[in-house]
């Protein structure tokens, strides 16, 4: 445990603009598609429309044959060098696990695989040749719904004898942590209360703004890749790992990228492809995603069905809860893929003292695209379970659902607090942050208007949502990984470099893809050394600047990262310290560091750290036995996770005439800890509620029988825009965390992983005195009204089976080719 | 998302879109505003040989007092329509169901005589072209023709400008004075209607005298809901559920992820209730 620093600070908690904002809302900048390098030869990828198949043969002779293009080329051309897309976490040791070719040599497992590349002079060409290339497929049957993988009728990979990928368990008797869930679950039914609900956790797609982009120049001793990632240390290693490049002889560079949100936590084979194409012809090579592309080929998020088990006393005390998780993987196991639900294993507890608890994950491969992180990754599905149990098991005792949540949550004087799934609980305030929240939110007046719209037969009812959450982040301590059989660690490295004329150049490990690192990381760095925040540069995302990273993902960059930068800075004045003793002929105990300047206590005598950073670059007269630096890097490996939290309250008005859904109110505080830029903070918390908000009332992604992707588009899959939603109260309590010396918890997934269940509370909520206790997800108006239809139980009004896109050809009222017009645009 | 290669040619005038389209025949595509077309092209959903863009014609642009009824040139985009003084005072409802399309940008470049002729039930423009009992001019290589709104609208997709001809105007009688509403069910408020529904009432003494009501995405065109129109003659603010209830009689609305053909028939009911009562001023 670090104790936390109290020295005053002036940049932390400042509300400072982003420095990086300019040139990334005007795109003036180096997005990996803008980088054009001399002879670079475009890329196309055909793609395989079938879910399932055989590749029998490829024709490429007409696509050869087009003006302008350089290759064309098959799995099997490349089959030597492409590589693999790796997985870093085998949730067990006998995980199965399909390889994942970046190129299908013969065998397709879901729609958008990659089956062939076309080089050409110009994008356009490149795409109109991969038009040309003839595939001849073999269609087998696809295994598309998650509970027909269970049964292994129909394999997604047949070579694999079963669609079955891992079974995971974590058991507090088991591990010492608590009671027996069994004998809990007996318990409660007997004389007690037993909540037994099966949620749907849906399919989502990321919807990262910028598509995905590689560039690979092989010219040179070295090969450059430039790709719009999260993870260009996580890419480089793969590479290395598996094709046969020396890790020294490639360099990765994550340029600016236009958002990521877990979608861009994976090594891709499109990354790979681009790759072997660039090695293949010896000519720098660009690939850019388009985005029907991307829906289908980039990793989707999400998509289990929960079973869960809550046993409590009469009195509404939780006394155990047992899990029982089945998870589609899609085609194959990503780089995180499998441990993503299992990172909800420690988080469907979550701030409720429960004395038993069972988690079981087992994990299924399917005919669709594979699944991955994103934002929350395994504690959204952990929070919206619990928390939709919470209100349940309060509707079953009859108390208003906060109350329900105060008697069963840990109280502040209990801090730190082990958990039944074994984790210790750094810090928190759940009822102040309530306490709060309420007030904000005006919840007995909204209680009371609920009353009003119930007795008088509204048609619009009104209902309220609550979610206490917490959450686990900060990703991670490695000697944990190492225990759950991840394969890398979990630390963060920062270096900085004083330069000689008084700026100072930070190096972070941690690759931003919009977060705001740039001008965090300079208000710690300007509070630390006492430099202007002006004065402060940050770099990061390129595997030769930035050698030793883990990257950007499961809100830790700043608390890992932050931690190793702090650390870093340290080290520098720990260095400066005796050359400054030298220079100002002191003794070194009698000096004392403020504001970037060392004095000798009692007197006026004293030097800049900056000018130090001159002195020392000249090297012209320094103590003997020093190196000739104050440069530090610095590398933090935390010992636990922080553990944010907070109130969200979520007021939304029901249509019972049409099912329509609009949001009346939302508030939230959150618990985060220390606030380095309150600004920052605001834009995290607001997109992360929003993408929250997604996937309870807007996002889904739907396939058809066929396997094919129905909603391949924004026009149908509907992803929500700032028209769309209401301005968010937001606010904060604080509870610094005891995991690092700034006190910072991450706060990059806590906005989406409280939001979904607050919104699809407040939904049930609304029309529970119907007889109505879920909605499945997203709660579109259709679901809703149905559910009021059928008043009296859950709803399972997936449309699924006719779903139809928008621009599907063929599909009845859709086609734009079938009609004769002119067609002239709308 | 790059179009297969196709000719590209912007005519100035109208005679020499028309030789364009009759040189092309068969093969060609007309671009207005471009904001379906484009899309198909890129996503390779149709090839055209030849875009004939109308862009330039200057002559197509613009909305005009026409005596008793407004012109509105068949390439004005939709931002003009919205804020156009005669639009607002004569055919109100027009101006209320485009301003719901999509979002600024697309009602920037997109056309009202685009949309109409890509015919998409979808769109929003059909239902309140349909309920105001609108003409088309439609010229072609045999000269001026008018389409009345109810022969336009053919099938998906298709209407009565045939090969070779285009859409140039579109004469809405007058409605002066009359209420108007458009009920627009949406999930996004960028979506396509799922269902909407276009009204426009003339009151005489609280009740209504006169309605028209247009059917949004409610069959392969959009509808005129002819038997609600005189069921609701005579009705006062408090008694047009009846009146209403028989707006999805008849219909086959599609079924897709938004919701299947029946929540969209209860829709249809449900909308056109708002709409008549929004229209009068409930």
């Amino acid at each position: 445990m670090t104790a936390v620093d109290d020295r005053p600070t002036t940049e932390i908690g400042s509300a400072r603009l982003r420095k990086e904002d300019q040139r990334l809302i005007t795109g003036r900048t180096k997005w990996t598609d803008n980088i054009q390098l001399p002879g670079m030869v475009h890329l196309a990828m055909v793609r395989s429309p079938f879910a399932h198949a055989r590749v029998s043969g490829i024709d490429t002779a007409e696509a050869k044959a087009l003006p302008g293009v350089i290759a064309v080329l098959t799995g099997s051309d490349i089959a030597d060098i492409q590589g693999l897309n790796i997985t870093a976490w085998p949730i067990t040791t006998d995980q199965k696990a399909p390889d994942h070719l970046p190129m299908v040599v013969d065998h397709v497992a879901c729609a958008g695989e990659i089956v062939a590349v076309v080089a050409a002079r110009s994008a356009a060409v490149a795409r109109d040749a991969a038009e040309l290339v003839d595939v001849d497929y073999e269609e087998l049957p696809a295994v598309l719904d998650l509970k027909e993988a269970a049964t292994d009728a129909v394999l997604a990979h047949p070579s694999l004898g079963t669609n079955k990928s891992a079974f995971w368990q974590l058991d507090s008797k088991a591990g010492g942590t608590g009671g027996d869930i069994e004998e809990a679950i007996a318990t409660a039914r007997e004389g007690g209360i037993l909540i037994e609900r099966e949620y749907r956790q849906q399919r989502l797609i990321p919807s990262f703004m910028e598509p995905r982009s590689t560039v690979v120049d092989p010219t040179g001793d070295q090969v450059v890749l430039w790709s719009s990632t999260q993870v260009p240390h996580l890419v480089r290693f793969g590479i290395a790992a598996t094709t046969g490049l020396p890790e020294s002889k490639i360099r990765v560079i994550a340029p600016d990228v236009g958002g990521g949100f877990g979608g861009k936590l994976q090594t891709t084979p499109e990354e790979f492809v681009t790759l072997a194409v660039a090695r293949t012809l010896g000519k720098p090579c660009k690939y850019t995603e388009t985005r029907s592309e991307s829906m289908v080929s980039a990793h989707h998020g999400r998509d289990q069905w929960q079973k869960l088990t809550l046993a409590a006393e009469k009195d509404g005390t939780v006394t155990g809860l047992k899990v029982e998780l089945m998870c589609d993987l899609g085609a194959y196991a990503g780089l995180v893929g499998g441990g993503v639900p299992v990172l909800g294993a420690w988080m469907f507890n979550s701030i409720y003292k429960f004395g038993a608890y069972q988690f079981n994950c087992t994990n299924y491969y399917t005919n669709k695209t594979w699944v991955d992180a994103y934002r929350g990754a395994g504690r959204p599905e952990a929070t919206y379970a619990i928390e939709r149990l919470m209100d349940e098991l309060a509707a079953e005792v009859g108390v208003d659902p906060m109350e329900i949540r105060r008697k069963n949550w840990i109280t502040h004087d209990e801090f730190p607090f082990a958990s039944v799934a074994g984790m210790t609980y750094d810090s928190g305030d759940y009822e102040a942050a309530t306490e709060k929240a309420l007030g904000l939110f005006g919840y007995d007046e909204l209680r009371a208007e609920q009353q009003r719209r119930r007795e008088s037969g509204d048609p619009v009812q009104l209902g309220i949502g609550i979610s206490t959450f917490t959450e686990m982040c900060g990703l991670a301590p490695s000697r944990v990984l190492g225990s759950l059989n991840y394969g890398a660690g979990g630390w963060e490295s920062a270096s900085i470099r004083m330069l000689t004329t008084g700026t100072v150049e930070v190096i972070t490990g941690a690759s931003a893809h919009g977060q705001g690192h740039e001008t965090a990381w300079s208000q710690i760095v300007a509070d630390r050394l006492g430099v202007p925040f002006e004065n402060v540069e940050v770099l990061h995302g390129d595997t030769q600047i930035a050698p030793k990273g883990m990257d950007t993902y499961g809100s830790r960059s700043l608390v890992v990262g932050g931690e190793a930068l702090v650390r870093a800075a340290d080290k520098v004045i720990e260095k400066a310290k005796p050359l400054a003793a030298h220079m100002l002929e002191a003794g070194v105990d009698d000096l004392e560091f403020a504001a970037g300047r060392f004095t000798v206590k009692g007197t006026d005598k004293g030097i800049g750290l900056t000018d130090i950073a001159l002195g020392i670059w000249t090297g012209h007269d320094y103590p003997e036995g020093l190196e000739p630096s104050i440069d530090a890097d610095a590398t933090f490996d935390p010992v636990n996770f922080s553990f944010p939290h907070g109130t969200h309250l979520c007021a939304m008005e029901v249509d019972t005439e049409t099912g329509a859904t609009t949001m009346r109110k939302y508030v939230c505080v959150d618990d985060i800890g220390t606030i380095i830029n309150p600004l920052i903070v605001e834009g995290q918390v607001h997109g992360g509620l929003v993408q929250g908000i997604g996937q309870a009332l807007w996002e889904g992604a739907e396939y058809d029988e066929q396997g094919t992707l129905v909603s391949g588009s924004f026009v149908d899959y509907t992803l929500p825009t700032a028209a769309d939603t209401i301005s968010f109260v937001t606010d904060h309590t604080t509870s610094p965390s005891t995991s690092n010396s700034l006190g910072t918890k991450g706060v990059g997934e806590a906005g989406t992983i409280a939001s979904t269940p607050a919104v699809v509370n407040a939904i049930v909520d609304a029309v529970r005195h119907l007889g109505i206790d879920d909605i499945q997800m997203p709660c579109t108006p259709e679901r809703v009204w149905k559910a009021i239809q059928s008043a009296g139980g859950t709803t399972d009004a997936a449309p699924v089976a006719d779903a139809q896109a928008h621009f599907d050809e063929g599909a009845p009222n859709q086609d734009p080719a079938a009609g004769t017009t002119d067609g002239a645009g709308q | 998302m790059i179009p297969a290669a196709f000719d590209y040619v912007s005519p100035t005038s109208l005679d020499d879109a028309l030789a364009a389209l009759a040189e092309a025949g068969d093969d060609a595509k007309v671009l207005a505003g471009g904001q379906s077309l484009l899309p198909i092209l890129r996503m390779r959903l149709n090839a055209p040989e030849k875009v004939v863009d109308l862009g330039r014609i200057e002559a197509l642009r613009g909305i005009r007092d026409g005596g008793d009824h407004i012109a509105i040139g068949a390439m004005t985009p939709y931002s003009d329509v919205v804020t156009d003084a005669l639009v607002q005072e004569h055919a109100g409802l027009l101006a209320k169901a485009v301003e719901t399309v999509a979002d600024p940008q697309i009602r920037h470049r997109g056309t009202v005589g685009g949309a109409l002729v890509h015919a998409d039930p979808a769109g929003d423009v059909g239902a309140p072209v349909l309920a105001l009992d609108a003409t088309m001019v439609v010229v072609g290589p045999g000269g001026e023709r008018t389409v009345g709104a109810g022969e336009f609208f053919r099938d998906l997709f298709e209407t009565a400008v045939g090969d070779g001809e285009l859409l140039t105007e579109i004469r809405i009688p007058k409605h002066t004075g009359w209420g108007s509403a458009y009920e627009k069910f949406v999930r996004v408020s960028h979506q396509w209607s799922i269902v909407a529904v276009a009204a426009t009432v003339r009151l005489e003494g609280g009740s209504i005298a006169e309605a028209r009501v247009g059917l949004t995405n409610m069959g392969s065109t959009p509808l005129r809901a002819s038997a609600v129109e005189q069921a609701l003659v005579g009705k006062g603010l408090s008694d047009l559920e009846s009146a209403c209830a028989a707006a999805a009689d008849g219909t086959n609305p599609p079924s897709d992820l938004n919701g299947d053909a029946d929540y969209r028939r209860h829709l249809a009911a449900v909308l056109t209730r708002r709409a008549v009562q929004r229209a009068m001023g409930g």
